[in-house]
């Protein structure tokens, strides 16, 4: 209880003082405007609905991201689990898998796809998959023998057993997996609507910093530090009651 | 035997490339040979050096000061740990947001140049090494340091014998980590705020559609990362081994 009031004594603290620092021109306004102004223009921008459609496209190739990632870590997860051979061959590829700087790749996928919502939504599967892989193969690796010896005594088959079995004893790993997912799928595409895109949430900062539009652009980046760290947030506390719930179980 | 598995992988990756380069031609991609040709070509282009010096010298400045600066941050609340608790969420989320979304800030700050691209590494590889190191100091085994204070080893003694041995091998974690994303934040620095160096020359090839010059940098990129990550894995697991 106390940390928590401390923490959050530190967060205004320090909104206090850039907030001072700005009113009183020690930053000036055409580097950082107040954060006061920020959450003004904010609240400017999403009543006006001006940027509803960038918003919307960045929300709509994160969740195709995040989606198609988790399925995809889980399945590849769970087959990779039951052909161990396969595994050992791709483990150097899982260490080295996010030391490679995976938006190298981004100008290769513009050339490949074209400059639709595609190359940046892709960048947001890639980083977020291995996570989903990594946690889920993490989660299975930990199901006791035990179980998996009922499930043969019951005469159940590989799809059988990874769905009654092996997925839900997991799952609390592979929930980490998700939550990793979620923080890359954003870190992914917001980065590549960055590089170059057509629009999108970090399309619109980047036009907002070439016309030296500050109050928009602080305002955009305002909004998605907000939403990606509620998200994550909301995200950490249910894993929190996910595995105390498994621990008193 | 433990050569084989990555030379395999290797293998495979080249093999699908070239499947992938059959599959979609000229148009988009070129084939594994062509590019490592390329790659050669480049390296011996002295008009291509000096962006690689570029690179290299803000990547090693990013990359130390994140080291620095991740140390002085994750050390002091490691043991501290009150002031842990209370840091950790706040870092945890800071790591969880896309750092590109403060570019623009940083670019502000420092101007288009070298030293905001080192900024912008920096930034990338303090919180995880900051992580890394509060973790790898909290979880010092408390009987070790009663068992020093017993033996009335002198502070010198505690920190290289104890401290020491017993946080380096989580640090040598934190910093593989810090690595790979300090070299991430350098190039996409380059990509939006420079004239010189690797990840302008790639925005460059891209918007001139020079599919050879794109290949050969990501290829060169991509060697590069997974070279040292496999260095750093190797000595990471030696320290994990032996703790």
């Amino acid at each position: 209880m106390k940390v928590s009031l401390v923490r959050w004594m530190v967060i205004v603290g320090a909104v206090g003082l850039l907030e001072i620092l700005c009113r009183l021109g020690v930053i000036p306004n055409f580097t950082v405007i107040p954060p006061s102004a920020m959450a003004q223009s904010l609240w400017k921008i999403l009543a006006s609905g001006k940027f509803s459609h960038d918003i919307a496209a960045t929300l709509v190739n994160v969740g195709i991201a995040i989606v198609s990632a988790m399925i995809a870590g889980v399945a590849l997860g769970t087959a990779l689990h039951g052909w161990p051979a396969a595994r050992r061959t791709l483990d150097p590829l899982f260490a080295t898998y996010y030391a490679v700087p995976m938006y190298a790749f981004y100008p290769l996928l513009i050339v490949i796809f074209g400059l639709g919502d595609f190359p940046q939504v892709a960048i947001g599967f890639l980083l977020a998959v291995m996570a989903v892989i990594i946690n889920t193969l993490n989660g299975l690796d930990r199901v006791p023998a035990v179980l998996l010896k009922t499930a043969r005594v019951h005469g159940l088959g590989f799809i059988q057993e990874a769905f009654h079995i092996r997925l839900p004893y997991a799952a609390p790993y592979v929930f980490t997996g998700f939550k990793l997912a979620v923080a890359y799928s954003f870190i992914g595409v917001i980065g590549a609507e960055f590089i170059t895109s057509s629009r999108g949430i970090g399309y619109e900062i980047s036009f907002a910093y070439n016309n030296f539009d500050n109050p928009v652009m602080y305002a955009m980046i305002l909004f998605i530090l907000l939403l990606v760290i509620t998200v994550n947030m909301s995200l950490h506390a249910w894993e929190k009651r996910l595995l105390s719930r498994r621990r008193r179980a | 035997m433990k050569w084989r598995d990555p030379l395999i992988l290797v293998f495979l990756i080249f093999v699908l490339w070239e499947a992938l380069y059959l599959l979609v031609g000229d148009v988009a991609l070129r084939s594994p040979a062509t590019t490592v040709h390329n790659l050669g070509n480049l390296l011996n282009d002295p008009r291509f050096l000096p962006h690689i010096n570029e690179t290299a010298i803000a990547f090693a400045q990013g990359f130390a000061i994140a080291v620095v600066v991740g140390l002085l941050i994750g050390v002091p609340l490691g043991a501290a740990r009150f002031a842990g608790e209370v840091a950790e969420p706040i870092l945890v989320a800071i790591y969880s947001i896309p750092k590109v979304t403060l570019y623009p800030v940083i670019l502000l700050v420092f101007g288009i140049g070298m030293p905001a691209k080192v900024a912008f590494g920096a930034i990338h590889g303090i919180v995880p090494i900051s992580i890394f190191a509060m973790n790898a100091v909290r979880n010092i085994n408390p009987t070790h340091l009663r068992t020093a204070r017993a033996m009335r080893m002198s502070w010198l003694a505690l920190t290289l014998k104890i401290l020491i041995p017993a946080a380096l091998p989580e640090i040598v974690s934190g910093i593989r980590v810090g690595f790979s994303l300090a070299l991430i934040g350098t190039l996409l620095g380059e990509m939006f705020g420079s004239q010189r160096g690797l990840g302008h020359l790639l925005m460059q090839a891209m918007s001139l559609h020079n599919i050879e010059r794109i290949l050969a940098l990501t290829l060169l990129l991509v060697v590069f990362a997974a070279g040292v990550n496999a260095l750093l894995l190797a000595l990471d697991r030696r320290l994990h081994a032996r703790a």
